[in-house]
């Protein structure tokens, strides 16, 4: 009998090493939407922080906890991250499995902003972009999902069917901005 | 271009999607006359100065918006989630 095996979007294409910079796929977990019904904001909010002990994350921002983290994902929606939503939540919001249909890249490197804003029109720079930072934008045609949790650390997450085109873009990148640094 | 998402901030005008005047938000109730859906559909506002339009922040929060700018100088002088707008009256 045929035994599936689940396979990451980005499997056998990470990791990447160039310049100090490193790309690689952050292990799968689960992903949830979490968007609040109209004028529920405010009790979905209480009712992750009792269930999970994070709160909905105020535009732009992710709250992380050990394994945990909620970022803001747009309007009127966040990414619960690392664990399946408590079914009370769903009383005040719609929740909805992303978990495979995003792959996770993981940027690492003293030159991570440089590599990202070839492709990235948001400013990443540490006073614009601090620790906890959650950006929807692009990458490329890409749209991305932009995790900052601190250092010189970023995530890069986007739909499953562009990791191949995610990681080709990010490489070229990464090569660019190493031959320049070696001018 | 940049345009002052109030849930995202200053963002490239690449991230947006523009529709139209933003009268488009003054929906005709649905058994209004054929000459209300008519002007709804057809006539637009196409101001040379001030104007409010809606633009959708597709590559960003995916919020519609109400933008107001100047077609002449081109400057972004504002914009509002279209939702409170709409709700404001
Ligand atoms: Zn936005």
């Amino acid at each position: 009998m045929a035994e599936l095996m689940a396979k990451s979007p980005a499997h056998g294409l990470t990791p990447v090493a160039v310049g100090g910079v490193t790309l690689s796929e952050a292990p799968m977990r689960p992903v949830w939407a979490v968007m609040p019904w109209r004028g529920k904001g405010a009790a979905l909010s209480r009712a992750l922080e009792q269930a999970h002990g994070l709160g909905f994350p105020e535009p732009g921002a992710m709250i992380t906890s050990g394994q945990l983290g909620i970022a803001w994902s747009g309007l009127d929606q966040a990414f619960l991250m690392g664990v399946e939503p408590d079914a009370a939540l769903a009383e005040h919001a719609a929740l909805t499995d992303q978990s495979d249909a995003w792959t996770q890249l993981v940027l690492e490197g003293a030159a991570v902003r440089d590599v990202l804003a070839r492709w990235v029109p948001v400013d990443l720079s540490p006073a614009a972009c601090p620790p906890g930072s959650a950006r929807r934008s692009l990458v490329g045609h890409m749209s991305a999902l932009i995790l900052h949790p601190g250092g010189d650390r970023f995530e890069v997450l986007v739909f499953r069917s562009m990791a191949g085109t995610a990681v080709h873009e990010l490489t070229r990148a990464m090569r660019a901005v190493a031959a320049r640094e070696a001018l | 271009m940049l345009i002052p998402c109030p849930l995202c901030g200053a963002r490239d005008s690449r991230e947006f999607t523009p529709k139209g005047h933003a009268s488009y938000l003054d929906r005709p109730a649905e058994d209004a006359p054929p000459q209300a859906w008519n002007d709804y559909l057809h006539l637009r506002e196409n101001p040379a100065g001030d104007t409010r339009e809606l633009w959708f922040h597709g590559a960003g929060c995916g919020a519609w918006l109400v933008v107001e700018r100047n077609t002449v100088s081109h400057a972004v002088t504002g914009a509002r989630l279209a939702r409170e707008v709409r709700d404001a009256g």
